[in-house]
């Protein structure tokens, strides 16, 4: 299928270009940028008039609850609310039902994932057996299968033996760590950030020290191992620190952080409203402010949205019972574009954290409309208001804390491999 | 509209007269807050009576609880004395619906089972709606719906009854 | 907290003290004043809340707590249903809101609930339908309203006034619903200084953002206290690494005669009970003339009245 996207805004991160342009889309391929292709007939053409075209959006971590978790979503459906969302590539953290640990289970996954419209899926294989934190996975056989990465998701590696010995055989072939930093022994039965606020409601506490304490086991193991590693979800203000530190001693290390951690902090669990329950933690406010600045600067590599779809039984309870993790994958987009704005930060620059900058953490084509690149294009209008509500998500999970709040950016189209598989009903 | 009201305490002192000749000397003078209290602290220095005087709050025996919630200025009950088998004379400033009396009747019959309960009020107003009259009373004066008839104390503990 | 409050700022749930204006707190030690005389009465009971339905909802036993609850309910002539959800077979059973629903459909007119997650008394608060109130009787480490009421009136009645006091809480304060609402209501009270003493291991992350002064020797702290309020310590803190011991504990943060003469002369003590003799409290001053241990119980039920009482009227 031709497609012509005609005088949209392109902003593309990678090759440095913010302009008025034309796209020309043939063949799953990018296939001209401003100039026409000879012999270019459109079998559809966009106008995209005051819009923004970027490459499609990599959001690094977006549970699909497929297998085992049906009940809370469905493949098909948090699919396609990515698409929905401008995604058009993903990295599945393993934390299904089996977890991702065996080559049969991630090439099944694939393959369903194939069939169905919406984003590339790029699953992180579990690093070890059940999730356990005991015995190693066959990395080798699952990057065979397609996994990207090797994470343990939530899920405690407290055997330090065990996470040397991972990284050393992962330094073996190269393969990409990506840990979340949190001392098991440190965070047992916290359920908030201990703070003045928890200490206030009388939530019991995961201090910013959970947090430290492994990052610093997990930088000296990945000194010593040569180790790539990449670290999820970082949220403490003297972790940030700590990594910055850490790359500007030569370690090769990336980072991520969650959409919801930009904008939310401790404060918001006044009300013990278990929407606002989120591993790891939301922080004080000047965690959540030196998260703010490190995007800019560089620090933080990538913005992710974790997306994690709950069922609401699992909300609809007391905030320390309740599930942790908030639904999304819809919202990366409006949540990076209002971070810019509130900082006075270049849309060129707030895109690269959900593009360009993740596909290189992720190591799979994409983020950028350079002639010759894979189709994957997002064309949404930064300046649609719109309210989050169930209606207006389609994901299964409503389980956001952004529920009823007004979001500035929508996308209208997302295309994947030269496909248009969301518009958006205007 | 009226000519001016009687005077508060010449109004009382004929009450007094009107109680003594039939007032047993063990009869306990209980009166309802606020104006019934101002009321019955004047009979009974005037009756010479030499039983404690009583008092009583009656917020939490009002009928209207639920539409008008608690009084914010509930002032404790003080009965100083057992009121079983004895003869009490309850007293009240204004007498209206006789919500107030049936209220007051109900807490005393918590503090105990008296042998009789007669009732003096200062003014009766009409607008009666329960099967309640006074054995004893100042003035009968019947207030139009919308005004008030009200005993008030002055700075010099002076009483006085107004209209409104 | 504005959940707890009806638009024109009367009582709608008791939850929490923290954020509760003076005048409520003043409003509820004041109508509690009144409801002393009907303990004193042959016939212990006012009409009030005739007709009313109120239900014990305790997911966390108590039978201490649940039964002033229920003279106080009884004594406002109410009808009191208990529900131990805890002893039923309610592991993963039905949900808090279908069992909250349920009894709402029963003509439920207030819920007094008890559970061990903090939040839980706000959660079934905003689910309830409007006609319904909610009372805290203990929520995890979050809040013990009725208790810090009456913890309130006991130091009232025996000191007068708030603006003069320094009050110390001693213990376990980390764990403690009943301390932080002692601290919620001594703060918006006006008590000028409040101290909280304990081991640094009891104490909660960034307390003193919540108006007090922390102390770690307990002498220091309890130099010239007009109030000395003691805490359970449970037996799980030593097997949770918080404390060695109980003996050492009370080394340093038990009180005895000896440390309670560093207060002042007419310091009271105070124990929201239940004691631990020999562990935070010696009996020498359980049981001795400083001592308001006693009377803090009955206040319990009047406090309670009021809180019902107010609450049904509004």
């Amino acid at each position: 299928m031709k497609i012509h996207i005609k005088h949209g805004r392109v902003i593309d991160p990678m090759n440095a270009r913010d302009e008025i342009a034309d796209v020309f889309v043939a063949a799953g391929k990018i296939v001209g940028n401003g100039h026409s292709p000879a012999d270019f007939h459109a079998n559809r053409t966009l106008d995209a008039s005051g819009l923004i075209v970027c490459p499609g959006l990599i959001d690094l971590s977006v549970r699909l609850r497929e297998p085992g978790f049906e009940y809370k979503a469905t493949l098909e459906s948090e699919m396609l609310a990515a698409a929905a969302g401008g995604i058009t590539s993903l990295a599945c953290p393993p934390d299904t039902d089996p977890p991702l640990d065996e080559p049969g289970l991630v090439e099944m996954l694939k393959f369903r994932a194939k069939n169905l419209p919406g984003p590339r899926v790029y699953p992180i294989g579990a690093l070890t057996q059940k999730l356990d934190g005991k015995m190693l996975t066959e990395m080798a056989e699952l990057t065979e299968a397609g996994c990207r990465a090797f994470t343990q998701a939530d899920a405690p590696l407290a055997d330090t033996q065990v996470l040397l010995n991972a990284m050393k055989y992962a330094a073996t072939f190269g393969f990409s760590l990506w840990l979340r930093p949190q001392d098991v022994f440190l965070s047992r039965g916290g359920v908030a950030h201990d703070g003045a606020v928890a200490s206030r409601l009388g939530l019991p506490g995961i201090p910013a020290l959970a947090e430290t304490v492994a990052l610093a086991t997990i930088l000296q193991l990945a000194r010593e191992t040569g180790a790539r590693i990449h670290i999820a979800r970082l949220s403490t203000r003297d972790g940030i620190a700590m990594v910055r530190a850490a790359k500007a001693q030569g370690l090769s290390i990336t980072c991520d952080v969650a959409s919801t951690h930009v904008h939310l902090s401790e404060i918001d669990l006044i009300g013990f409203d278990s929407h606002l329950h989120l591993v790891p933690p939301l922080r004080s406010l000047r965690d959540r402010d030196a998260i703010r600045e490190a995007l800019r600067d560089g620090s933080i590599d990538a913005l992710c949205s974790d997306h994690t779809p709950v069922d609401e039984d699992e909300k609809q309870v007391p905030f320390g019972e309740s599930a942790p993790g908030a639904s999304g994958v819809e919202l990366l987009l409006p949540l990076t574009l209002k971070w810019a704005r509130e900082m006075g930060v270049p849309l060129i620059q707030a895109i690269d954290l959900i593009s360009w900058k993740p596909a290189q953490i992720l190591g799979v084509p994409g983020g950028n409309l350079s002639i010759g690149s894979c189709a994957d294009i997002c064309i949404f209008d930064e300046s649609t208001e719109w309210i989050v509500t169930s209606k207006t998500l389609a994901s299964q999970g409503d389980n956001t804390p952004f529920l009823n709040h007004p979001m500035q950016g929508r996308v209208r189209y997302t295309l994947i491999d030269g496909h248009i598989d969301f518009e958006s009903p205007h | 509209m009226h000519a001016s009201l009687p005077d508060a305490n010449t109004l009382i002192a004929q009450l007094a007269n009107a109680i003594a000749p039939s007032l047993a000397p063990d009869t306990f003078i209980v009166g309802i807050h606020t104006g019934g209290v101002w009321v019955a602290e004047r009979l009974h220095a005037l009756l010479k009576c030499a039983m404690p005087l009583g008092t009583l709050d009656i917020s939490f025996y009002r009928d209207d609880f639920s539409r008008i919630g608690l009084h914010p200025q509930v002032k404790p009950s003080t009965l100083p004395f057992d009121l079983e088998g004895r003869d009490i004379l309850l007293v009240d400033d204004v007498l209206h619906s006789g919500r107030t009396v049936r209220a007051a009747m109900n807490e005393l019959f918590d503090y105990g089972r008296p042998a009789s309960i007669r009732l003096a009020v200062l003014v009766d107003r009409g607008g009666h709606e329960l099967p309640i009259r006074p054995d004893f009373v100042g003035l009968t004066l019947a207030v139009p719906k919308h005004q008030n008839i009200n005993l008030s104390r002055l700075d010099d503990g002076h009483l006085t009854l107004s209209l409104a | 907290m504005n959940l707890q409050l009806t638009p024109d700022g009367r009582l709608r749930h008791l939850l929490t003290l923290d954020g509760l204006p003076r005048a409520i707190l003043t409003q509820i030690l004041d109508t509690a004043e009144s409801f002393m005389d009907v303990g004193e009465r042959e016939v212990k009971k006012v009409p009030l809340l005739r007709g009313k339905s109120i239900f014990n909802l305790f997911f966390e036993p108590s039978t201490r707590t649940r039964t002033t609850f229920e003279i106080a309910a009884k004594r406002l002539s109410a009808d009191v249903v208990n529900l131990n959800i805890a002893t039923s077979s309610q592991t993963k059973g039905e949900a808090i809101l279908d069992t909250v629903d349920n009894l709402a459909a029963m003509h439920a007119d207030m819920f007094i609930v008890r559970h061990s997650q903090s939040g839980a008394a706000h959660f079934i608060a905003r689910h309830v339908a409007p006609h319904i109130s909610v009372v805290n009787a203990g929520d995890g480490r979050h809040a013990h309203p009725t208790q810090g009421l009456l913890d309130m009136f006991t130091i009232r009645r025996f000191k007068g006034d708030f603006h003069n006091l320094t009050v110390a809480i001693v213990g376990d304060v980390l764990h403690s619903r009943v301390a932080r609402s002692q601290i919620h209501a001594l703060t918006t009270l006006g008590v000028p200084e409040v101290r909280v003493i304990g081991p640094k291991t009891l104490l909660p992350t960034g307390v003193e953002q919540m108006g007090v002064k922390v102390f770690h020797d307990m002498e220091a702290g309890l130099h010239g206290c007009d109030v000395v309020i003691m805490l359970r310590l449970q037996n799980e803190r030593m097997k949770g690494a918080l404390l060695p011991s109980a003996q050492e504990y009370f080394k340093f943060f038990g009180l005895t005669a000896e440390k309670l003469a560093l207060a002042r002369p007419d310091a009271i003590v105070m124990h929201p009970g239940p004691m631990n003799r020999g562990v935070e409290i010696d009996s020498e001053v359980a049981d001795g003339p400083q001592s308001v241990i006693l009377p803090q119980v009955t206040y319990g039920i009047a406090v309670r009245m009021a809180v019902m009482a107010l609450l049904a009227g509004n």
